[in-house]
């Protein structure tokens, strides 16, 4: 592995100053990043340890009803926090779904925004990847391609982003709250990561020294408590990513829809929100015939990339199924298989 | 390695007998403490650490390396490379017996598969040496990688798996299927797996001299110090070998690998003990793996549901520089009594490392196969499928006509079938829901594994104070060598388990043979059967003879061994202690060998073969595909079983790996490259707890006079066998859906809604 050095900075203005400097990268969990850095397909010169920083890990309400989220606060922590659970229910039932329980454990909410994509390729440091290596091409464009991007992808890059975290938080509106060189800043989560186009080693919108110190839910977001469900066909039962995955949100009233959230995983560069679904979705009754209108209309502009036209048709079964199941209403507990198609079956046990 | 202290605690029950006691991992409080010492926990003094460069092509050579970089980093002690390293006293490409395995101990900057090793950098860190490893930067002439079934012309190789022929037949197949009334005709393929122990090949190399001392783990001591002793021009008792743990081998610790060989050259090179150690991606390689199969299976059907004949064709892979055929289609010999079969193989080259025995190797592959085929043609007869079975129910080995030794599957599939309640099954797919909607689905594979022996030595000794010793180069992969082995020796020489000094794990020990083929318990145990019994005849001899012994004149018949003592079988009134009968004798030890081996006779006369019945229950999403197991009942008939703990946890991992055959697991090949693209845990997908339900496993009893002396079967491979049949089996009854690819995808079951 590459030497580095490493800083422990005191407050957040010396970790954005620190993080500044060209090849540094921010430390919190590591989850990700230790992994990228033993296989040689992170390279950085400098790692900002900012898992001491105070002040970075709570979970607050604020006075106009937004929920507040630290950087620092742990997957499991979060997922865990009964008034969190309740408040935002599919964000809790996306977190438990994601990884293993160790890893929820250690795992940030800043650091799962800012998660690589799991492209073989890109992880493969043998191979031609312009998100790694600018310009040198794309080995997954023509390779082992099934679990790659239908939506929003390039010639340059056909990755997805992996987290599950992120896919409910765009539903909901959610806003990055940024400390960078010019102070602090803040952002629609929805905003936060680009999609590829010819530049797909630029993620996110963030410059250097950029620091997410929150994740905020704005008010509006707990009007969906009652109608929330992510869901996540994946490989296998437990610890595996999304080979499609769907959050949807519903505010119903008087038996209709008065709004929907939707937004999809694991189909493109970053969590999609499908706001055309939405509008589909707005003030008709909950029923099937909608649910199907809006996976249609959540699917429009889909193209494979590769071995991969079946996740259009999956990915639009579980816009239908996560509607379905959302107008059928939260479930009391979260189920003991968060976010699977599995999550009803009886005598389940935690995972 | 400190003395090994094993338990018996918790304490067991006792009726008499060791054998057939459920006891626990006599090392079993060594392994939750961290205090078993597997090879990669040895740090001899002044050890360095070596850590592998390997090539990211699958074909082409090696023009530069930059070793002056490498050296140049802080710590790095050397770089070994074709044209820096000891010389061996034997070119590796020669293959001097059949069970000789070519390896990549950099004798050329020739480069046959991704991942092989191109150079090792010895360094006083793990770190440095990794860095170092890194620097290399090598620079590659490549070539066009073979890559997948049509990379090239097929041919037929000499043998399959361990000297099976290619090909094999009884009775006329096309006549068969000509003649039938049903006939089904259809093509399965397998992937490429690779075998995944938990513990990585490790090796900790000292020499002292013309001395050379291994840590590393070993399903073969004796053969991996043979394989030592022809590389480095050593007599084979200059090698002490210690093996006592293994975190898994399933195949891929039988042979000694090239890392491994290459880590006792990097001591010999830098004159320092060297440990190594491969990286989880580094084992997708040099270290064998499933080769994949397209297997077409062709079978006929009588008016009755009886088949007219069996064709089952295999096409596998094997390396570029090697021979190993995955023997899948010889699945087909021993299960169905069909009056034609016929078996044949065929296979491509590729730029893999050279495929080798992976867990029930053309036993697991071919099942799948023909446990979907039979359920194809028993659906296309329009009978279930257990009374499809029973109907061609072999009475005698189908492709031989010779008598089984013993055959209980007809108890496995009632007993199986009961505990499941498979007669509730629904004749057609897709017709069970459960309360939330999802299939349902019920499956079934019968499991078949062949009864094998080996060679194995033993050493039983008894002490003038009475306690015993048995010693035996035995292997534990994990699968409770150290329990059941001493059981059996403890009986073997009349003694309870905790007054029998068992020895077992180092090549210094009589040769246990090889664990492998289901056939260790059975072999090793045999040796120790052997040993014991010819210990307590000399014992008994000693105190008959004596006048002065309450036993004199009982003659050796007359004397059974119990408890410590020898007692006159006529009169259990009359007995004396081990102890005494050497105290008199003045004695101080009493030894005697023994020896594990087939019987020619008895194999040529009988088939030997245990068997079993695996029922799956499956759920699946009837829109989103994804498929859940949900029950699993295996019953299993293996003749006499040794500690039903350790043979029950050896069925449950067979049965799970069947799981992860049909659903998970699976090396992705990129097609252009030849590089292994999910080469680690988190994308190679095998079962996780989530996905394994309560299983269920019975032992049905059998008593076999002919395997062995002790009526041993075997049980480390059959329960992957039938296993995965039976979930692909309940994949289709749950959804209508036949997918003969596997693993079972998503996509395959996203039918129109």
């Amino acid at each position: 592995m590459k030497q580095f050095d490493y800083v422990r900075p005191a407050t957040v203005t010396e970790a954005v100053a620190a993080a500044a400097q060209p090849g540094a990268v921010f430390l919190a969990a590591g989850t990700n990043l230790l992994d990228l850095m033993k296989g040689g397909v992170s390279r950085p010169d400098r790692l900002v340890d900012v898992t001491h920083l105070d002040g970075l890990d709570g979970i607050e309400t604020l006075a106009d009803g937004s929920l507040r989220i630290g950087a620092l606060v742990r997957n499991a922590d979060l997922a865990h926090d009964a008034e969190f659970a309740r408040s935002y229910p599919a964000v809790a039932e996306a977190l438990l779904s994601g990884a293993s329980a160790q890893l929820r454990n250690a795992a940030t909410v800043g650091g799962n925004l800012l998660q690589r994509t799991r492209c073989a390729y890109f992880y493969d440091t043998a191979s031609r990847c312009n998100k790694r290596a600018p310009g040198s091409g794309c080995d997954a464009r023509d390779g082992e391609n099934r679990s790659h991007a239908v939506l929003g992808w390039s010639e340059s890059c056909i990755a997805t982003h992996p987290s599950d975290f992120c896919v409910p938080l765009v539903a909901l509106d959610a806003i990055v709250e940024i400390e960078g060189r010019g102070g602090r800043r803040e952002i629609a989560l929805v905003e936060l990561h680009r999609l590829p186009g010819d530049a797909p080693d630029r993620e996110s919108v963030l410059e250097p020294g950029d620091l997410i110190v929150a994740v905020r839910l704005p008010p509006a977001a707990r009007g969906f408590a009652a109608h929330a469900r992510y869901l996540k066909v994946r490989e296998r039962t437990s610890y595996a990513f999304a080979v499609v995955s769907a959050a949807a949100a519903l505010r119903i009233e008087n038996g209709r829809i008065a709004e929907a959230r939707l937004a999809l995983g694991g189909v493109a560069a970053k969590p999609w929100r499908a706001r055309a679904a939405e509008d589909v979705l707005k003030g008709v009754a909950p029923i099937a015939d909608a649910f199907q209108k809006a996976a249609r209309r959540a699917l429009e502009g889909a193209k494979p990339s590769g071995d991969n036209a079946f996740k259009i048709e999956l990915a639009r079964r579980i816009v239908v199924r996560a509607l379905t199941l959302a107008a059928a209403g939260t479930p009391a507990r979260i189920p003991a298989l968060p976010a699977s198609p599995f999550a009803s079956t009886s005598g389940a046990l935690h995972v | 390695m400190s003395e090994l202290i094993l338990t018996s605690a918790p304490a067991h029950l006792r009726h008499g007998s060791n054998i057939g006691q459920p006891l626990t991992r006599r090392d079993g409080i060594l392994k939750v403490t961290g205090q078993a010492t597997y090879a990669a926990d040895n740090h001899p003094p002044g050890m360095l650490f070596a850590v592998i460069a390997t090539a990211s092509i699958a074909r082409g050579r090696v023009v530069s390396l930059d070793v002056a970089a490498a050296k140049r980093h802080p710590g790095v002690v050397d770089v070994m490379t074709p044209e820096h390293k000891p010389p061996l006293a034997i070119d590796p490409e020669i293959k001097t017996n059949p069970f000789v395995f070519r390896m990549e101990v950099l004798q050329s900057n020739d480069i046959r598969y991704a991942n092989q090793a191109i150079a090792v950098v010895i360094a006083e860190t793990l770190e440095a040496a990794t860095e170092g490893a890194a620097l290399l930067a090598p620079a590659y002439e490549v070539q066009p990688a073979l890559v997948g079934f049509d990379a090239g012309e097929s041919f037929a190789p000499p043998v399959v798996g361990v000297g099976n022929p290619t090909e094999s037949h009884r009775g006329d197949v096309e006549a068969g299927l000509a003649a039938a009334d049903k006939q089904i005709d259809a093509t399965y393929e397998t992937p490429p797996q690779y075998h995944n122990a938990m513990e990585p090949h490790a090796i900790v190399a000292r020499w002292e001299g013309d001395k050379l001392f291994l840590d590393t783990p070993s399903q073969a001591m004796v053969m991996a110090r043979g394989r030592v002793a022809e590389l480095f021009g050593l007599a084979p008792e200059k090698i002490h070998i210690r093996s006592p743990f293994l975190g898994g081998g399933f195949g891929s610790k039988g042979f000694l690998t090239g890392p491994q060989i290459l880590g006792v050259m990097a001591a010999k090179l830098v004159g320092k003990p060297v440990k190594l150690v491969l990286r989880r991606e580094q084992m997708y390689g040099p270290v064998g793996h499933r080769a994949p199969t397209r297997q077409r299976l062709r079978l006929g059907t009588d008016g009755e549901g009886r088949l007219t004949a069996l064709d089952h064709r295999a096409r596998t892979v094997s390396s570029t520089f090697d021979d190993f055929y995955e023997p899948a289609a010889d699945a087909s010999h021993t299960l169905y009594a069909a009056p034609a079969i016929r078996t044949s193989h065929d296979a491509v080259r590729v730029n893999t490392g050279t495929p080798l025995f992976m867990r029930a190797p053309g036993e697991a592959t071919g099942s799948i196969a023909l446990e979907s085929a039979i359920d194809e043609m028993a659906s296309a007869c329009g009978m279930d499928p257990l009374a499809f079975r029973l109907k061609n129910y072999a009475e005698v080995e189908p492709m031989t006509g010779r008598p089984f030794s013993s055959k209980a599957l007809r108890a496995c599939y009632e007993q199986g079938a009961a505990r499941f309640g498979w007669a509730k099954r629904p004749l057609q797919p897709r017709q069970m829901r459960d309360d939330a909607g999802l299939l349902v689905g019920w499956g079934m594979g019968t499991a078949t594994f062949p009864a094998l022996m080996f060679q194995a030595e033993a050493r039983a000794a008894i002490r003038r104070d009475g306690s015993g010793v048995m010693e035996i180069g035995a292997h534990d992969m994990g699968q409770g060598a150290w329990t059941a082995l001493a059981q059996i020796a403890a009986d073997s020489v009349g003694l309870d388990i905790d007054r029998l000094d068992f020895k077992s794990g180092t090549s210094d020990l009589p040769d246990a043979g090889i664990a492998g083929g289901s056939a260790h318990t059975a072999t090793a145990g045999a040796a120790i059967h052997s040993a014991g019994a010819a210990v307590i005849a000399k014992l008994a001899d000693l105190a008959t003879s004596d006048e002065r012994s309450p036993l004199f004149g009982a003659g050796n018949a007359g004397v059974i061994a119990r408890e410590g003592r020898l007692i006159r079988r006529d009169d259990e009134s009359r007995s004396e202690s081990y102890a005494e009968i050497l105290a008199r004798a003045g004695v101080a030890e009493i030894e005697a060998r023994g020896t594990g081996a087939p019987n020619p006779a008895a194999m040529e006369q009988y088939a030997m073969h245990a068997h079993g019945a695996v029922f799956a229950e499956v759920k699946v999403d009837p829109e989103l595909g994804q498929v859940r197991l949900t029950r699993m009942v295996g019953a299993f008939a293996a003749g006499r079983i040794v500690n039903p703990r350790m043979v029950q946890s050896q069925l449950f991992g067979g049965m799970i790996w069947g799981l992860s055959f049909a659903l998970h697991e699976e090396a992705i090949t990129d097609r252009r490259s030849g590089r292994i693209m999910n080469a680690n845990l988190g994308e190679y997908h095998i079962p996780v707890n989530a996905d394994v339900p309560p299983l269920d496993v019975i032992t049905v009893e059998e008593h076999d006079p002919h395997v062995n002396a002790l009526g041993i079967k075997g049980v480390g491979e059959i329960g992957i066998t039938g296993s995965a049949g039976a979930v692909a089996n309940a994949v289709w009854h749950a959804t209508g859906v036949r997918v003969r690819r596997f693993p079972i995808r998503i996509e395959e079951l996203l039918v129109p809604s």
